[in-house]
C-alpha cells in the first residue's frame, strides 16, 4: 500500500486546518451557507435528511487493518456506532456534527486517510478492480496509476469548479471488475502491437438520469502520456460543459451532443497544443517509487490443494455454500481472495458496526497479510488469504456476523440509502432490497438461480447503479405514492449495457413478488442450470420476462 | 470594492468603456473582445493602453496576435463556482506566455483565491473587509502542490525529485515516463 511521504502528509494536514477554519467562520456566521456549500462538499460534507453526512475517500478501495481500525474509532466517536460502505469504494457516516467535523479529520490525518474531493464538481476518489494484484486476469497492477492520479488530481488548480463531479476507474484485468464503461473517465490497461502496456482511453460513461455507456477515444494512449492526456480532456470539459443544467452538466452530455468525432478532435487539437512545459510526464524515477509501494506481497510457495481447505468444505452446508459463492480465485497456488458480503438479510446493503470493522481489522491483519480492500458491491475484500487459513477466516467472520454467503447472488443486492437518509429521494430502497432479499432466503433456492446481480436506486440519480443491474429497480414518486419501476439486463463489466425500463411501476408490496415470478420464468427457461440469468435474458429477449413481472399486476 | 494587486490594494487605473460607447483619448481603457477585434487598430495606434474583458465562454486565443500590446485582460467569474476563466488565465498564462495582468472580476472569494492565484490571476477586484490580510492568508494556506501552473511554486513531484538527485548526484536519467 502507498505511504505517504512528507508532502503528502503536509497537504492533508494542511487541509484539515482549512477546513477548521472554514467551519469555524460558518458557524461564527461569518461564511454564508450558499458560500460554504460548495467548500464543505469538496470536503465529503453532505447536509442529508437529519444530519450532516461525511464521505471518507478510500482510494481505490485500499485500506490496512491500522485504517480500517481508525474508521471504526471515528463510527465509535463521532457517530452511532456504524458506517456505511458505498458503491464508490467510499465510507460514509451519517450522524457527525458539523463542529465536529474538523476533529474527524484530524483523527483521519492520523493514518494517512482523508475526505477531499468525495464530492463536490471536482475530480473525484479515483477508483479500481478490488482484485488488484491478486486476480489471474490482469496485465499489471492498476494501483499506482490510480495513485499517480489521485495525487496529480488532489486540489488540482484548475479543474476544481467543474460543471459537474467527475469520476475517473481504471483496471487492468480481462474482466472489467471497475465498471470503466460507466464513468466520467475510463482506463482500461491493454498492451499495443508492440506489447507495451497502456490504456485504452475511454470517455462520457454514466448512470444518472441520462445513462450512457462510456465511448473510446484512444484505443492506446502510453503511459508518459496519460496524465497530459487528461488535462487535455479536462480542459475541454472545464470550458465547454454546459452549465446552465445540472442535470446535463456532465461529461457524457458533452461527448453526446458534440458527437464523439468532434470531441476527440477538439482534445486531439488541445494535446497537439500542450506545449512542453505544460505536459505532465513524472519522472521515471517517480513512477518507480509508487510503484514499488504495490509490489506483490512474498506469496509462501504452497501446494494448489489444501486439505484444510478440502475438510472445511466437507464439514457442512452453510460453510461449503460461503466458500463457493464468496471465494474468488488467487494467482499464486495456495491462496484465495475472499468477499465479506455486508448484506446480511434484512440490513442495510454496506453497513457494518464498528465492532464488526475492528473485527474485519483483526482477519486482515491476521490472515490476510494486512491488505483489506472495499469493493464497490459494498463488499469487503481479502485479497490474499492462504487456502490453509480459510476455515479460521470463516470461524472468525462467523463470530462477528459477517459470513453472509450470498456474495454475487440475488441477495447480494446494491443500493442506495433512498429515503431513510437521502434527501434526494423518492422512495425508500433498503426496504425494497430488504424484501427482494426475502426472495432469496432460501440459500438452496438462491443457489439454484446462481449468479443474479440485483441493484436499488431511490431515485433518477442512481447510485445503487440500477442501470446496470442484471435487474434493477427505481423508486419514483407518482402523487406523493412511491412506486418502483423494473429494469431488465443491465450489466457493468467489459459487456457494460444500460438496462431497460419494462413498463409502468410497481407498489412497494408488488416488487418482491413480482421478481419472485421473474425467476420463476428464468428457471424454466433456462438451457441448463449453468446458464446465468443474465444469459438466458440475452438469447431469449426480455418479452418472456416481462410477461412474468406483469403477470398478475 | 478593492482591487488587489500582487496581494496589495491598488488604484484601478483602467476604464470599463462599453461596446458603443466613445473612447476616451487617452489613458487606460478596456474593451470587449468583440469590440478589440473590430477596432484594435485604432485602439492599438492611439494614446492608450489597451486591456480588454472576457467573457468566460471566450476564446483567449483570439488575441495572440496582440497579447505584447495588451496591458490587462480581465476574467470573470460571474458565479464562484464556475471555473472556466481558471482555463482561460491558464491558457493565457502557459501556453501563451502573456505576462501583463489579469484580472478576476465577478464573485471573487476567498475560498477561491488559492485557484486563482496559481492558475495566472496577479489582480483580484474582491468584494472583502480587510482584502489585504485575507489575501496573504489565503494564498499561503498551502505550502504544497502536485500540480505545475502559472505561479513558480515547485511542485512536489519536482521536490521529490531534486530530493533524489542530491542523493544520487551521478544519475543522469530524465523526465521520461515508463
Ligand atoms: S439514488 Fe437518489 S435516493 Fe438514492 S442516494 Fe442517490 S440521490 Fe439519494
Amino acid at each position: 500500500m502507498y505511504r505517504y511521504d512528507e508532502f503528502d502528509e503536509t497537504l492533508v494536514r494542511e487541509r484539515a486546518k482549512q477546513f477548521r477554519g472554514q467551519v469555524e467562520r460558518r458557524l461564527k456566521g461569518e461564511l454564508r451557507e450558499e458560500h460554504f456549500k460548495p467548500l464543505r462538499l469538496q470536503n465529503g460534507v453532505y447536509l442529508q435528511l437529519h444530519a450532516y453526512m461525511l464521505r471518507v475517500a478510500i482510494p481505490y478501495g485500499q485500506l490496512n487493518a491500522k485504517k480500517m481500525r481508525q474508521l471504526a474509532y471515528v463510527a465509535d466517536k463521532f457517530d452511532k456506532g456504524y458506517a456505511h460502505f458505498t458503491t464508490r469504494q467510499n465510507v460514509q457516516y451519517n450522524w457527525i456534527k458539523l463542529a465536529e467535523m474538523p476533529d474527524v479529520l484530524d483523527v483521519l490525518a492520523d493514518v494517512e486517510m482523508h475526505a477531499i474531493q468525495t464530492s463536490g464538481n471536482c475530480i473525484r476518489n479515483v477508483t479500481s478492480d478490488h482484485l488488484a494484484g491478486a486476480n489471474l486476469d490482469e496485465i499489471e497492477d492498476p494501483r499506482p496509476w490510480c495513485e499517480i492520479i489521485r495525487q496529480w488530481s488532489t486540489f488540482h488548480p484548475e479543474f476544481s469548479s467543474l460543471p459537474r463531479k467527475f469520476k475517473i476507474a481504471v483496471t487492468a484485468g480481462e474482466t472489467d471488475r471497475a465498471a470503466v464503461r460507466v464513468h466520467d473517465i475510463g482506463l482500461h490497461m491493454k498492451k499495443n502491437a508492440e506489447g507495451r502496456i497502456g490504456f485504452e482511453f475511454i470517455v462520457g460513461g454514466g448512470l444518472g438520469r441520462t445513462p450512457y455507456i462510456g465511448l473510446t477515444t484512444r484505443e492506446w494512449i502510453a503511459k508518459e502520456d496519460l496524465l497530459s492526456y487528461l488535462e487535455a480532456n479536462m480542459r475541454v470539459y472545464n470550458r465547454h460543459g454546459r452549465r446552465d443544467n445540472k442535470y446535463k452538466a456532465r461529461i457524457k452530455i458533452l461527448v453526446n451532443e458534440l458527437g464523439l468525432a468532434e470531441y476527440s478532435r477538439q482534445v486531439e487539437e488541445e494535446f497537439a497544443a500542450q506545449n512542453t512545459w505544460e505536459k505532465v510526464v513524472l519522472p521515471q524515477e517517480e513512477v518507480e517509487r509508487i510503484t514499488a509501494y504495490f509490489a506483490p506481497p512474498k506469496f509462501q510457495t504452497l501446494p494448489v490443494v489444501s486439505s484444510a481447505f478440502e475438510a472445511f468444505k466437507a464439514g457442512g452446508r452453510e460453510q461449503a455454500r460461503w466458500a463457493k459463492n464468496n471465494l474468488r480465485p488467487h494467482r499464486a497456488p495456495g491462496y484465495i481472495s475472499v468477499h465479506i458480503a455486508l448484506k446480511p438479510q434484512g440490513v442495510a446493503p454496506g453497513d457494518a458496526t464498528s465492532d464488526q470493522m475492528r473485527a474485519m481489522a483483526d482477519i486482515g491483519e491476521q490472515y490476510g497479510l494486512d491488505d483489506i480492500r472495499v469493493a464497490h458491491e459494498q463488499d469487503v475484500v481479502y485479497p490474499h488469504v492462504k487456502l490453509d487459513d480459510v476455515p479460521a477466516v470463516y470461524a472468525a467472520l462467523k463470530a462477528a456476523g459477517l459470513h453472509a454467503s450470498n456474495a454475487g447472488m440475488g441477495s447480494d443486492i446494491i443500493a442506495c440509502p433512498g429515503l431513510d437518509y437521502c434527501n434526494l429521494s423518492n422512495a425508500r430502497s433498503i426496504s425494497v432490497a430488504n424484501e427482494i432479499q426475502a426472495v432469496f432466503a432460501d440459500p438452496e433456492f438462491e443457489d439454484e438461480v446462481g449468479t443474479l446481480h440485483v441493484n436499488v436506486s431511490g431515485c433518477i440519480n442512481a447510485c445503487g447503479h440500477h442501470h446496470v443491474g442484471h435487474i434493477g429497480i427505481l423508486g419514483v414518486d407518482k402523487k406523493g405514492e412511491e412506486f418502483y419501476q423494473v429494469l431488465f439486463g443491465g450489466r457493468a463489466d467489459e459487456k457494460a449495457t444500460i438496462a431497460t425500463i419494462q413498463g409502468p411501476g410497481l407498489k412497494h408490496e408488488e416488487v418482491a413478488p413480482a421478481i419472485r415470478r421473474v425467476i420463476g420464468k428464468y428457471l424454466e427457461l433456462r438451457r441448463e442450470p449453468t446458464e446465468k440469468f443474465i444469459d438466458t435474458m440475452g438469447r431469449l429477449g426480455q418479452a418472456p420476462f416481462k410477461e412474468a413481472l406483469y403477470a398478475s399486476a | 470594492m478593492p482591487l488587489l494587486k500582487d496581494g496589495k490594494i491598488a488604484d484601478d487605473t483602467w476604464a470599463f468603456v462599453a461596446d458603443g460607447d466613445e473612447l476616451p483619448a487617452e489613458g487606460h481603457v478596456a474593451v470587449s473582445l468583440a469590440r478589440f477585434l473590430t477596432e484594435h487598430e485604432t485602439l492599438l495606434a492611439g494614446n492608450h493602453q489597451v486591456g480588454v474583458k472576457l467573457a468566460n465562454s471566450e476564446d483567449p486565443g483570439a488575441l495572440k496576435p496582440w497579447l505584447d500590446r495588451i496591458g490587462m485582460i480581465a476574467l470573470e467569474f460571474p458565479k464562484y463556482v464556475d471555473g472556466r476563466a481558471l482555463s482561460q488565465a491558464q491558457l493565457l498564462r502557459r501556453r501563451y506566455g502573456y505576462t501583463n495582468e489579469i484580472r478576476a472580476t465577478g464573485q471573487v472569494l476567498r475560498d477561491q483565491l488559492r485557484l486563482m492565484i496559481r492558475s495566472g490571476f496577479d489582480a483580484l477586484v474582491i468584494d472583502q473587509a480587510d482584502a489585504e490580510a485575507v489575501y496573504a492568508f489565503s494564498s499561503h494556506e498551502f505550502s504544497e502542490f502536485y500540480q505545475a501552473a502559472a505561479d513558480q511554486s515547485a511542485t512536489i513531484f519536482e521536490k521529490r525529485q531534486q530530493a533524489r538527485q542530491v542523493k544520487k548526484p551521478t544519475d543522469e536519467r530524465t523526465r521520461n515516463g515508463n
